[in-house]
């Protein structure tokens, strides 16, 4: 027996203009997990594409238990036991779980003409589920399920059809803790079968625990295999920006200055969603906020925001009461809001980035009343695309292109050109690599110094502890506490953010 | 490399190629083709149709549909007859009507195919009913209507001024008919509102992300409720000018032109997907579109065997468009 299950020897792939993949390697020994790491667009996604089928390599070979192969495509692939599950599920919702798993393979029965073995179909799926201890009907309608049991239902549809090398794309970027440890648990049942998994993450945490070796990218480049256990944060950052990452936040020096924002008794309609929330919000302050999943706090801030129904509350905005209907009474009032879901309600995929831009503020760049004016809106997006380090080669690029740091660098641009007061941003560094986190944290560092407030809600706790001046915890819909100053620790928040009313 | 660059720019910009083609063939084997009075055909032909179009192409940039835009078209067809029928004309509708002004009567009608346009940007907005079903249903609706109004009589006897419209031309200069003049002015107006103002910007970012574009403060219920009233008015004004170039109307008129519309902006670039349409690309559709019906009538191609020509047509160039929205894999 080979002592890989898949060799990648060399593998090199171009798209229009860039070198996606430039000559890398990638060895996975069965009975392992092998973490991919890399910055966004380092080219991890784009090497596992090409494993999976989905994209045809230019050069480089594959070798499958120790014997050249080609791939041609995801139907090829998991017939030779690679299965992927994606970073953006693709779920069938209306269907029940079974036919999700069984989707393009259906058990059928032969009676002259193929009819669908509904019955077998979901004894399997209930026996797949129950290896990795999930416990569903199989009759269950998918989108009754919430995303992370989902991704976990992902899992169970690549064991089922019997892959041996499993690849796990961001797995946990929506589970909360008690899930991860489910996907753990999951994990080594895979890895005591023999499997090779690999783990692509940007949670060093994760990584350094679960991973066995690691593969570290730079630019499409191969910089080296490593036991996990040589390795620390540290030199695995080191590795993936290629320079000495000093400080992971930059310094603070301006203290909050007046109240702008109180916001008091506020209830959404839904029962189960954020109940008699109140805080306020000071000049030049970043307000951390900090939750489990399902803590309802991206659902407080789009009510507050507009974008979902209340039944009570006030918000008072710099002494004057506000009321917001929709999106556009907060903007007109100086609040802007960066979704949590940068493709589902951030980005205008096949606009260009200069059209992303200007979008929400297309009334500041009119001439002769009507008309826009196209080179105060150029000039204006240059000057993003300098100050904010966006790489892209025009402005005229489809945003769709770009990769996730540069994306969510473009529609900061969109709130900056729009000048708010006040900022909302939902987890503004998700699925973004290390090098443009620490520029989006310089930039909303710099918006607190000019007198702008931020609120910031993120998962990563490190990340709101290195930012905020303050930080509110939710947990189930109600606000549990504000910490600061020392009290901001992970164990003081955890506390908070577990103190279940029942 | 080259060879492959070659073949990029040629399947990037077949229909164009195609469109010069056909007619290089077709001017060689019949002369007459490249004559005044064929380009006067061409361009009156694909006036009307290039207005309709530009109705359409709204409400398909931001993934909807119209098709009510034919019945629209239609009603106000038999509407500006009606209403510009001569006054020594015999089979008078109404016998007793005084003469109103041509401008008059072209406001008029188009007030009332705006007012149905504003209907189905209404339902599709407040009542999310999806823009395929309620055009389907308004489409039904104003024919019902213009088969009531016009009790499914035919509508002749049209003033001298109207049909000018229609058979007059710039300085007498055949090629320069006054249709081909008023589409094209609709169509830099449109050209500018596309590209150039708020409503161009948020009716884009709406077909790109509409969730995006509310969060990005864009009225999009305001926003789609303009695009359909405009794609009325535009109706409207086609089908004003249709009827003065039929010399009269009845309740057929317009019957299948928001699919030959819907075919000429996606041939022309429009993605179904939303988010992507130029104005030039629409004309371009379009006129491939009439181009290709003239060139068969010359060659001789018996009218029925134009349809599957047609068909195919439509298939082929959107098959061939869609390679460059595609991602490449």
């Amino acid at each position: 027996m080979p002592d890989y299950l898949i060799e990648m020897n060399g593998i090199s792939k171009s798209f229009p203009g860039v070198k996606a993949l430039d000559g890398v390697n990638l060895k996975l020994r069965p009975g392992a997990v092998h973490a991919l790491m890399g910055e966004n667009g380092a080219g991890k996604s784009t090497l596992m594409k090409c494993l999976f089928g989905i994209y045809s390599m230019d050069e480089g070979e594959i070798l499958l238990n120790g014997q050249h192969t080609r791939i041609l495509n995801p139907f090829d692939a998991l017939k030779k036991g690679i299965a992927m599950v994606h970073q953006e599920l693709q779920p069938i919702p209306e269907r029940s779980i079974a036919e999700n798993m069984f989707c393009g393979r259906y058990p059928y029965k032969n009676f002259g003409i193929k009819v669908v073995d509904h019955a077998r179909m979901y004894q399997e799926t209930a026996a797949a589920l129950e290896r990795i201890g999930l416990n569903f009907d199989p009759r269950r309608k998918l989108g009754e399920l919430s995303v992370s049991q989902m991704q976990l239902i992902e899992i169970g549809k690549a064991i089922s059809v019997g892959a041996k090398v499993i690849i796990m794309d961001e797995p946990t970027s929506s589970l909360t803790q008690a899930e991860v440890e489910t996907l753990f648990s999951i994990i080594n049942i895979l890895r005591n079968e023999g499997c090779a998994i690999v783990y692509i993450s940007h949670k060093m945490d994760e990584i350094l625990r679960i991973s066995d070796e690691v593969t570290i990218m730079r630019d499409g480049k191969y910089i080296g295999t490593w036991p996990a256990a040589e390795l620390t944060t540290d030199k695995i950052i080191t590795h993936m920006v290629g320079r000495q990452m000093t400080n992971l936040y930059p310094e603070r020096d301006n203290k909050p200055g007046e109240v702008v924002l109180t916001v008091a008794d506020y209830t959404s309609i839904h029962p189960k969603s954020f109940r008699n929330a109140g805080f306020t919000l000071r000049k030049g302050e970043i307000l951390g906020i900090c939750g489990l999943v399902g803590a309802q706090r991206t659902e407080l801030m789009e009510g507050i925001f507009g974008l979902r129904a209340s039944v009570s509350g006030t918000v008072n905005y710099q002494g004057k009461k506000i009321k917001i209907r929709r999106p556009k009474d907060a903007i007109d009032n100086g609040i802007a809001l960066l979704t949590e879901e940068r493709r589902a309600t951030g980005i205008f995929g096949v606009l260009s980035i200069s059209d992303n831009v200007a979008i929400a503020s297309l009334s500041k760049y009119l001439k002769y009343l009507i008309m826009l004016d196209g080179k105060k809106i150029n000039a204006l997006v240059h000057d993003n695309i300098k100050k904010l380090n966006i790489k892209t080669p025009s402005e005229k690029t489809q945003i769709q292109s770009l990769s996730g740091g540069n994306q969510q660098k473009v529609i900061i641009s969109r709130w900056l050109a729009n000048d708010p007061d006040i900022l909302i941003m939902d987890e503004p560094t998700r699925g973004i690599d290390v090098g443009a986190k620490y520029e989006i944290y310089t930039i909303i560092a710099d918006l607190a110094k000019r007198g702008k407030s931020i609120i910031m809600i993120s998962s990563e706790m490190q990340e709101i502890i290195g930012m905020a001046d303050r930080v509110m915890v939710m947990c189930d819909g109600i606000i549990t506490g504000f910490v600061e100053n020392d009290d901001m620790t992970q164990e003081k928040i955890m506390e908070l953010a577990t103190r279940f009313e029942n | 490399m080259n060879s492959k660059k070659l073949k990029t720019i040629f399947l990037n910009n077949a229909i164009v190629i195609m469109l010069i083609l056909v007619s290089i063939v077709v001017g060689i084997i019949r002369p007459g083709f490249f004559s005044d009075a064929n380009a006067r055909n061409l361009i009156v032909n694909t006036a009307v149709r290039f207005i309709i179009a530009l109705g359409v192409s709204g409400c398909l940039i931001t993934k909807g549909t119209d098709l009510s835009a034919g019945r629209a078209v239609g009603l106000a067809a038999c509407l500006g007859a009606t209403f510009l029928q001569r006054a020594d004309y015999t089979g008078r509708v109404y016998a007793d009507m005084p003469e109103f002004s041509l401008i008059l009567v072209l406001l008029g009608v188009i007030l009332i195919t705006t007012c149905f346009g504003m209907f189905n940007g209404l339902i599709i907005s407040y009542l999310k009913v999806p823009p395929f079903i309620t055009t389907l249903g308004t489409q039904t609706i104003i024919y019902g209507i213009c088969l009531v109004f016009t009790g499914a009589q035919p509508i002749g006897g049209l003033r001298k001024d109207y049909t000018t419209l229609s058979t007059g031309a710039v300085g007498g200069i055949q090629w320069i008919p006054y249709l081909g003049v008023i589409a094209l002015v609709l169509g830099i107006i449109m050209f500018f509102v596309y590209g150039h103002t708020r409503h161009g910007k948020n009716m884009y970012a709406i077909g790109g992300n509409e969730n995006a574009a509310e969060v990005s403060g864009v009225n999009t219920t305001k926003t789609k409720i303009l695009i359909y009233a405009t794609a009325g008015a535009l109706y409207g004004f086609a089908g004003f000018l249709l009827g003065a170039k039929a010399g009269g109307a009845s309740v057929n008129i317009g019957f299948g032109y928001e699919l030959e519309a819907i075919a000429g902006c996606t041939i022309g670039g429009v993605s179904t997907n939303g988010g992507v349409g130029r104005i030039s690309g629409i004309l371009v559709g379009v006129l491939v579109f009439e181009l290709l019906k003239i060139a068969m009538q010359f060659v001789g191609v018996e009218p029925s065997y134009t349809y599957i020509v047609q068909g195919i047509v439509i298939i082929v160039a959107v098959a061939l468009d869609i390679r460059k929205y595609v991602a490449k894999k």
